[in-house]
């Protein structure tokens, strides 16, 4: 009877997970889909915990304590450490799932060999090898992403970097056949840990190599694994609930994986085996280029003047922490009856959907958020196109220089605009290490600066200038 | 052995709901999309009380608590986070309870 009342709500929780995925769709319905989420969340925690199998309750008491504990200060963040969150959150997930797999099968040896399968082996060793190399995969993302000083930040490469992956992959694989063949000999309790070490090693090898750039689409692989763990998982216990629910987390980090991998025009084992960041040292030597600078006054003459301007947003205006000063140029170019646009391109940032979240904090209506397809085909209208902090998604070299390492990847068609105005920290390359064309262009001025305080330069220029129509009036009675 | 037919169809076709309703997310939602979809997979919590709440050998307990701890984490963080960002989404529209 019990057994049935648990099914049921299982079965009620694998639905409302349903609905809640459904109900992303739009922003109109999003708040209801975590409402389902918390409900299908404590439906399986209450109705698991009640089961007569569970004896020891001060221990779960406890351990939920220490959830909340931790959980609450994480999801405070500020929005640009979003993307080190969610790493982090992956890297949980993996730890939750390997430890609760190498529980099963200690379990398993020493209270019921007989369940110890070859069919739940696979899915136990799945678990844990997937499990562990989330757990170091994502800490060592969460290490770039928050610059953590002893993870490096550029990509790391060694000689025979893919044949030792494969070598250890291999082995991995042979340790993988051996326990399944023979889960309970005498070696295997010894085994075990070897597999453990081996995914802890895979996490951090498969992480090292890839650049700041790439962190969107790893982000995303990184999701995916730690929904396949919970399916593993669901494999060993048979409970479709985790199967249902980490299907879903699987597939939306494939698919957000896929979308990564298309606007940057790259295949899934060219991010994660192809090292980027390296060709380009070459191309900065061919000859000295000229930047033209301009002063926040002048930029903010021309803003005035101006019927369309387009916002490009990339990682520097996360890094300055620049968008409620970016609302605040918002205000000051519509009170002059300006329309102004955001151009969001998928990879911008550090994970999907990273600079619509910052801009949506900073109070700016999403209708104003345009995708690069939405928005590309107005570019030529454009009168200003202002790059806030964003350098190899508005490159030209993508659609014309055939040797750039991002040639071929969609880029919001910044060049075509009237006239340019590029913020920068630096006059450095940006991550990806890569010149960018549209520096030079003749239609193009640079603002050398912090993102947050150019555009505060450029807010007060705004502020103070003589130019709007409505201060005229006011001087007028 | 027998079990692992059925199984492996709801393996199947969780994946293709899942493939269809959120290949029409808005593109706007991917960040909120990706907290809710790790409290979601924080589900692995009902494998993890059950380690710990069963009758079973301390070591075996500790792993277990230490991955509720882990996974309990992730829902109350994941969940409270989507919250927050999605309340912040407004159409700029009078009447919606936002400030333009």
């Amino acid at each position: 009877m019990m057994l049935g009342v648990t099914q049921l709500a299982y079965l009620v929780a694998s639905a409302l997970f349903i609905f809640a995925l459904h109900w992303m769709n739009t922003p109109a319905t999003a708040r209801k889909a975590v409402y389902a989420g918390v409900a299908a969340t404590s439906i399986a925690v209450v109705f698991t915990w009640a089961q007569p199998m569970v004896i020891h309750h001060w221990w779960i008491v406890l351990a939920i304590i220490a959830g909340f504990i931790v959980g609450v200060p994480l999801s405070r963040v500020p929005l640009t450490a979003v993307p080190q969150r969610t790493a982090l959150s992956h890297a949980f997930g993996g730890a939750a799932a390997g430890l609760v797999g190498t529980a099963e099968y200690y379990l398993g040896l020493s209270e019921g060999p007989e369940h110890l399968t070859a069919f739940r082996m696979i899915a136990l060793i799945t678990e844990i090898v997937l499990g562990y190399l989330t757990f170091t995969g994502s800490l060592m993302a969460a290490g770039k992403l928050q610059e953590v000083k002893w993870v490096p930040q550029r990509p790391v490469t060694y000689p025979l970097q893919n044949v030792s992956n494969l070598l250890l992959f291999g082995i991995a694989l042979v340790l993988t056949v051996a326990l399944t063949l023979h889960p309970t000999a005498p070696w295997a309790p010894a085994l075990f840990p070897v597999i453990i070490v081996l995914a802890l090693l895979f996490g951090v090898l498969l992480i090292i190599p890839i650049g700041g750039a790439d962190m969107p689409t790893v982000i995303a692989i990184l999701n995916a694994y730690a929904g396949l763990s919970a399916v593993a998982m669901g494999f060993v216990l048979d409970n479709k609930l985790l199967i249902t629910a980490g299907a879903l987390d699987g597939s939306s980090g494939l698919i957000l994986a896929i979308i990564m991998c298309r606007a940057m025009n790259r295949s899934f084992s060219n991010v994660l085996f192809g090292a980027f960041g390296q060709v380009q040292q070459v191309k900065t030597a061919e000859g000295e280029k000229v930047y033209k600078s301009e002063t926040p006054e002048g930029a903010a003459q021309v803003l005035e003047q101006a019927d369309f301007v387009v916002i490009i947003p990339g990682y520097g205006m996360a890094v300055a922490q620049a968008q409620h000063k970016v609302r605040e140029l918002y205000d000051q170019l519509k009170k002059r009856g300006i329309t102004v646009k955001f151009a969001i391109h998928p990879v911008a940032g550090r994970m999907p959907g990273h600079m619509n979240v910052l801009l949506a904090e900073a109070d700016i209506p999403y209708t104003d958020l345009l995708e690069m397809d939405e928005i590309n085909p107005d570019m030529p209208q454009c009168d200003v196109a202002l790059v806030v902090g964003a350098n190899d998604v508005v490159n030209p070299a993508a659609r014309s220089d055939k040797s750039s390492p991002i040639y071929g990847m969609p880029i919001i068609d910044a060049d075509r605009a009237r006239s340019v105005f590029a913020i920068k920290r630096s006059k450095k390359p940006g991550f990806a290490g890569i010149d960018n064309e549209l520096y030079f262009s003749d239609r193009t001025w640079m603002l050398f600066g912090d993102a947050k305080s150019v555009i505060g330069e450029l807010v007060k220029q705004l502020a103070s200038g003589a130019g709007m129509p409505s201060a005229q009036a006011l001087s007028v009675h | 052995m027998m079990d692992f037919w059925p199984t492996l169809y709801v393996f199947v076709l969780a994946t293709f709901i899942g493939l269809g309703v959120i290949r029409r997310v808005f593109r706007l939602l991917h960040t909120p999309l990706m907290s809710i979809t790790n409290a979601i997979s924080a589900i692995s919590v009902v494998g993890s009380i059950i380690v710990t709440g069963g009758d079973y050998p301390l070591r075996i307990r500790i792993l277990g608590a230490i991955a509720l701890f882990a996974s309990m984490t992730n829902i109350v963080s994941g969940f409270l986070i989507t919250d927050r960002m999605l309340k912040m989404f407004k159409t700029g529209k009078p009447g919606e309870g936002s400030r333009s």
